[in-house]
């Protein structure tokens, strides 16, 4: 299996950050706010997921996918990330 | 004009390919109703032990299988589209992998590897269709939130392994059981997030066709397919078709985790001729449960070029959620006229159909072709897209328009 363990064996994948083959691939467009996407969003997925995702959410869907991120996934993104993360995701990823 | 067609041209994302099956799916065919996004990011790409297949995401993994493979009623291994909710995926070796199975509606809880799961157990088999919850997600209109897949998160396999309740037999389930959980050996990137936990309803769990399989069409499960043993669960959706499975858990009540309670749900007022879940239930929805009648069209796509006079085949694949495919209807002339289409070989009830109707390119006008599959209960395609939140059960009747040259 081509994935790369970064930080921690497969058996054991508590906080370890896994990535797939392919991934350095993706590129997000350049913005405010995209170091704090990079920094937090990643830990649990490729960041695909945000290109997929677009462009139809508006800034109060992509406040909720954030805050859905938090509370149904256990998201570790801290408070003051949020605010910023959501407004780069509606002005680059955003309904138009 | 609108270019209705969308094809994925995927040359770049190739490396190092030399198959004819690679060559053959340079250009892959996507619904036109997927958003801008889901198009921009999908290629081609092959996981290890997979042809290439349509990426919507790296990680966790989520890779669709191109159209072209479902012009055959079994899906190739190899093809299968692969979907994960959590991206700590385990390498399970065969040899030490453990089934548990408890809870406390068992009165004998035990333990067995894969050669005691062989062999203590008789074996079964059954032809069934895998298709994700989500397939076809991003054809909603509006758009939601998701894995945003084509028509490709699905698959037809010869499933083959014990039944579930057998194994429920074994572990001596008492009256008290309500729902069988399963839970399988990848897990969630960061401890915070809850493990990928699912129940069925008891009744469901003890239908012979429930299976706990370790083979796919006469092989090991591929990897990416829930190697060594995944959980079978024909008619319904595939998020409780369990991968790599673990655990079982014969439960006196119901699960409540957020991928039960929160997620793969659908509005309570919705879909009501759906199986029923009724320990899952709440006052505004319920869980999603079988796949609705629906069929796919693998030889002509919207916007294709035909000639006057020319002989065209309708011919694809149609699914329900277990009563099986009675019939296949197909217009050529934008739904004025339906005629019924030839039935392939009958695989059982939980297959994939094929279909196939021939006619010929008319003197006058552009053919609009339209295909609705019936299933023995006489349910049927909608005309319209039954919105819900999360995107499910999209089985609107295609419109093929050909475009006469």
């Amino acid at each position: 299996m081509k994935i790369l363990a970064l930080a921690s064996v497969l058996l054991v994948p508590v906080a370890s950050m896994l990535v797939m083959a392919g991934e350095e691939k993706i590129h997000l467009k350049e913005g405010a706010g995209v170091d704090l996407v990079r920094k937090d969003c990643v830990s649990c997925h490729s960041l695909d997921y945000i290109p997929l995702n677009s462009p139809f959410l508006d800034h109060k869907g992509w406040e909720a996918t954030v805050a859905k991120m938090q509370k149904a996934y256990g998201a570790q993104i801290p408070q003051e990330d949020t605010a910023p993360i959501a407004e780069y995701l509606a002005k680059n990823y955003g309904k138009k | 004009m609108i270019d209705r067609r969308k094809f994925l041209a995927a040359g770049l994302a190739l490396p190092a390919l030399s198959t004819t099956t690679a060559r053959a799916a340079a250009r892959i065919w996507q619904p036109s109703e997927l958003g801008e996004g889901a198009v921009q990011t999908a290629i081609l790409e092959s996981l290890p032990g997979k042809v290439p297949l349509i990426k919507r995401a790296y990680r966790p993994p989520n890779f669709e299988t191109p159209i072209d493979y479902f012009r055959e009623p079994i899906t190739r291994n190899d093809a299968f589209f692969v979907r994960y909710h959590l991206s700590a995926i385990p390498n399970v070796d065969a040899k030490a992998w453990r089934l548990k199975v408890g809870g406390d509606a068992a009165r004998q809880p035990f333990e067995l590897d894969l050669a005691r799961l062989k062999k203590d157990f008789h074996p079964t088999d059954v032809v069934a269709v895998c298709q994700c919850s989500g397939n076809r997600r991003g054809m909603s209109s509006p758009h939601v939130q998701g894995v945003e897949w084509g028509v490709g998160a699905m698959g037809n396999a010869k499933w083959t392994g014990v039944r579930l309740k057998d194994v429920l037999e074994k572990a001596g389930i008492t009256d008290k059981a309500v729902e069988i959980g399963f839970n399988g050996a990848d897990g969630p990137a960061i401890q915070t997030t809850p493990d990928f936990v699912k129940t069925i309803p008891v009744q469901k769990a003890m239908d012979e066709n429930t299976i706990i399989a370790y083979e796919m069409n006469g092989k090991p499960l591929p990897h990416w397919n829930g190697f060594p043993a995944r959980v079978i669960v024909p008619g319904w959706t595939g998020t409780y078709w369990m991968k790599h499975v673990t655990d079982i858990d014969l439960r006196s009540s119901p699960l409540a985790n957020f991928w039960m309670a929160a997620a793969y749900r659908v509005p309570a007022k919705l879909f009501t001729n759906a199986d029923k879940f009724p320990t899952q239930d709440n006052a505004t929805t319920k869980p999603i449960t079988d796949i609705v009648v629906n069929s796919l069209v693998t030889s002509i796509h919207d916007g294709d070029h035909v000639k006057r006079g020319q002989m065209v085949d309708v011919a694809g694949v149609a699914w329900d959620g277990g009563r099986g495919i009675r019939d296949v209807e197909v217009s050529t002339d934008g739904g004025r006229s339906w005629v019924l289409a030839q039935l392939g070989k009958d695989y059982g009830n939980y297959s994939f159909r094929t279909f196939m109707h021939r006619f010929r390119v008319p003197a006058e006008g552009s053919p609009v072709v339209m295909v609705r599959a019936y299933n023995k209960r006489g349910d049927t395609q909608v005309e319209k897209l039954v919105f819900n939140p999360a995107g499910y059960h999209h089985n609107v009747i295609p419109q093929i328009h050909l475009e006469v040259a």
